[in-house]
């Protein structure tokens, strides 16, 4: 098999067995107009009007972008600006919950028939991947095929972070979605294979998978050592197909693309009922949550306060969105789930061991899946050496965290590699 | 909820820190240490206690007196102050081993910023100023194993590498014979510096770091492997080859000199590189200098070319376009 560079983790999915539940419903929910990556929406509701579930409260003419519908039913009380975890703002609009779920008239299953229904299908639902960077789904499905011909797609399934179940869940759980939101999209977008990678940590879901498409000849069910960071969008697509993605290409130029296992559900789901992303499965772990870690259907726009006090994590020190490796830190829980939210970790412990000198070991260089050179990055970036931040090809780095893991001097090398692409000026 | 970190990702790191590689270097050099005691007696444990002491005390008093925070507890000082004992022959006055540490500590690696900064081996650096300075303490009166030191023998008072082979004549063929056999060879029961001589202690560490992977296997494969190659090709003869290895801390050289990380060079392409030049200049040097020891020699010439190394042995990143790509 192909292989990069990567790391073991300790899995700690200590969830993975937890079925998935409704979260009791919130009171109110905070529901940014930015939860993609692109343009924000503009809001189209007032305060003061009445919302039902499923209705659409935001949406833009841009074409990077997605739509975004409220989760609950009942009253907008308020517009406001709100400051996102990620450090970007935005407006947000604030839905006081009347408890009854009243689901909007409009909420129908689409008609779909061809290429150019389904792409519009899947903007209408405001679907965006829902296992990392929040890329509108619509977007990565309208590709040009004759440009860029597409012969495989990836399902990824590696959920490679540590903690986070939401993923396997989804197999066990709606194993029907998955395996006809696969079938919808390659029967439409006419993509002859469909390579469903999933890490060898995940047996049950494997032979599960394994049994429900066995009749099905362009599935290929294919098993990926698990390694860190296995899920990471080029290292799945070497790693299931041999290709490289090159430095500034997105996968579809490599004639693949990539869909989070959960998001090609969505697809489905979507086609099924006609109700769009308005909740999606969040796993809540980590040491400091003391009762009900577990998977649940959490309403977009849920408080992350919500979820800690429900799992008694009040007492956590560090608070993430996604996985240890590449989460972000909350600096306030009154923070909402947003669409690419797969786990809200809650950690005990918050400090990062301390940091010493660098001893020149190469660990960093070997542990990069992309055979990066954190450690001379770490010294041109202290010289400001742009040129030679750019031969060093810093901005290839995904900021996987892998360096910065193995490092024995556990300098912050991910971090300093962020700083250093932004010395690099934009084409 | 306030008073939350806030800490850019990733959120986890490996249970490592440089004083647990420290230690596990300190381990893997142990059972030479021990073997050079049980062979050198007493005065060897002295000179390595006063060699290790003398390396933390100076480190200390470096990081005080240029007013940096304290690095004495990453363990790197201790493995100066061993590296350097075991390269001194036990017959040493204490004050050159101090003076050694001196130059170690003081010189090659604080005067230069620091644990990582420095670019030559503070133990091979200061082994080759104590035998420039100190030619006869450091060499002519070599260490002998002490039950030996009372027989007058060929072995008397030379390392392998300094003692004359003995060469005579059976039935008109003329025959070399070596001062020692490879068996003491092999588990250091010859003359020398206090831990460079039993063969099979410094294999033992060597392999034991490999495995942990702390170093990597590609210098000491490249630094023995073109040095028998080029022995062999040169004298044609296997025992003598692995004689040549055997001897003379080449070994330690090779495991524990030649992998440190802040004086060689990154990637496994440029250890490869590194390790071949030390394989090379160390025949070179034993073969047709005036120095009996090349190794020392050798690793201190491939330290300065480290940094042009590491320039030209960078690594290819995964997807960077070929047109570009790094290196030049
Ligand atoms: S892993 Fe850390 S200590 Fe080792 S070379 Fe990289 S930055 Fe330096
Ligand atoms: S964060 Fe960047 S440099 Fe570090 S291992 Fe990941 S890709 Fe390589």
């Amino acid at each position: 098999m192909n292989k990069l560079n990567g790391i073991k983790l300790r899995h700690d999915k200590g969830t993975k067995d937890c079925e998935t539940t409704e979260f009791p419903l919130p009171k109110s929910v905070v529901v940014p107009m930015s939860q993609h990556m692109g343009a924000p929406c503009e809001c189209i509701v007032n305060k003061g009007d009445t919302v039902t579930v499923g209705q659409k409260i935001g949406d833009t003419d841009a074409f990077m972008s997605a739509p975004i519908h409220s989760p609950v039913s009942g009253t907008v009380t308020d517009i406001t600006d709100f400051l996102l975890a990620n450090g970007a703002t935005c407006k947000a609009v604030v839905i006081e919950s009347d408890g009854e779920q009243r689901v909007c008239p409009d909420v129908a299953p689409p008609e779909i028939n061809d290429t150019q229904s389904l792409i519009a299908a899947v903007r209408e639902s405001g679907l965006t991947g829902l296992g990392g960077a929040g890329f509108p789904t619509h977007i990565k499905l309208n590709y040009d095929p004759v440009k860029t011909p597409v012969d495989t797609l990836i399902i990824n399934a590696a959920e490679c972070e540590p903690y986070i179940t939401s993923d396997y869940r989804e197999m066990l759980e709606s194993p029907t979605d998955v395996i006809e939101g696969i079938l919808m999209v390659q029967k439409y977008l006419g993509i002859p294979l469909c390579k469903f990678c999933i890490e060898d940590n995940k047996p049950e879901a494997i032979k599960l998978m394994k049994e429900k498409t066995e009749e099905i000849r362009s599935i290929d069910i294919v098993t990926l050592k698990s390694s860190y960071p296995q899920g990471a969008e080029k290292v799945i697509v070497y790693s299931a197909t041999g290709r490289i993605v090159e430095e500034g290409e997105l996968p579809v130029h490599q004639g693949v693309i990539v869909m989070n296992v959960s998001t090609v559900a969505s697809i489905y789901r979507y086609a099924r009922t006609g109700m769009p992303l308005v909740s999606r499965r969040i796993t809540i772990a980590g040491d400091a949550v003391t009762k009900n870690a577990g998977n649940y259907f959490v309403p977009i726009g849920t408080r992350v306060s919500e979820l800690l006090e429900y799992c008694g994590a009040t007492e956590a020190k560090k608070v993430l969105y996604g996985g240890p490796m590449m989460g972000i830190c909350l600096y306030d829980t009154e923070q909402p789930i947003i669409k690419n939210n797969n786990a809200v970790l809650a950690f005990k412990e918050g400090k990062m061991p301390e940091t010493t000198a660098c001893i020149r070991c190469g660990k960093c260089v070997r542990t990069c899946p992309f055979n990066l050179m954190p450690v001379a990055i770490e010294s041109a970036y202290k010289a400001k050496d742009v040129e030679e931040l750019k031969r060093l090809k810093v901005t290839l780095c995904m900021n996987c965290g892998c360096c910065s893991y193995a490092c024995p001097a556990h300098r912050p090398l991910a971090e300093i590699n962020q700083l250093a692409k932004m010395l690099i000026p934009r084409k | 909820m306030k008073g939350l970190y806030v800490s850019p990702s990733p959120h986890r790191a490996a249970d490592n820190s440089t004083a647990k590689v420290m230690m596990m270097v300190i381990i893997a050099l142990i059972p030479a240490a021990m073997a050079g005691c049980v062979f050198f007696g007493a005065r060897a444990a002295l000179i390595m206690s006063v060699c290790i002491v003398s390396c933390v005390v100076f480190e200390a008093l470096c990081r005080i007196i240029m007013k940096k925070e304290q690095t004495v507890s990453d363990l790197s000082a201790i493995v100066t102050g061993l590296l350097l004992g075991m390269n001194l022959p036990a017959t040493v006055p204490v004050y050159v081993a101090v003076i050694g540490s001196f130059v170690a500590i003081v010189i090659v690696k604080q005067l230069f910023g620091g644990i990582g900064q420095n670019f030559a081996n503070p133990a091979i650096t200061a082994r080759i100023v104590l035998m420039l300075s100190f030619t006869s303490y450091m060499s002519n009166n070599w260490a002998v194993p002490y039950w030996y030191s009372d027989l007058v023998d060929a072995k008397t008072g030379a390392t392998p590498l300094a003692a004359e082979w003995l060469t005579y004549t059976e039935n008109g063929v003329n025959y070399k014979m070596a001062p020692f056999t490879l068996g003491e060879m092999f588990f250091g029961e010859t003359g020398g510096c206090i831990g460079e001589t039993c063969a099979a202690a410094l294999i033992a560490g060597g392999l034991f770091l490999i495995i942990i992977r702390v170093i990597s296997p590609a210098t000491p494969i490249a630094f023995i492997g073109s040095f028998a190659l080029l022995t062999f090709l040169y004298t044609g003869s296997g025992t003598e080859t692995l004689y040549g290895v055997l001897a003379g801390g080449l070994l330690i050289g090779a495991f524990f000199m030649a992998t440190d990380y802040a004086t060689t060079p990154i990637t496994t392409k440029g250890k490869i590189i590194f390790g071949i030049g030390c394989g090379v200049i160390t025949f070179v040097i034993r073969s047709f200098g005036s120095y009996p020891e090349g190794v020392s020699f050798s690793i201190l010439i491939m330290n300065l070319l480290t940094p042009y190394i590491d320039k030209l042995t960078r690594t290819v990143p995964f997807g960077a376009k070929k047109a570009e790509r790094s290196g030049k």
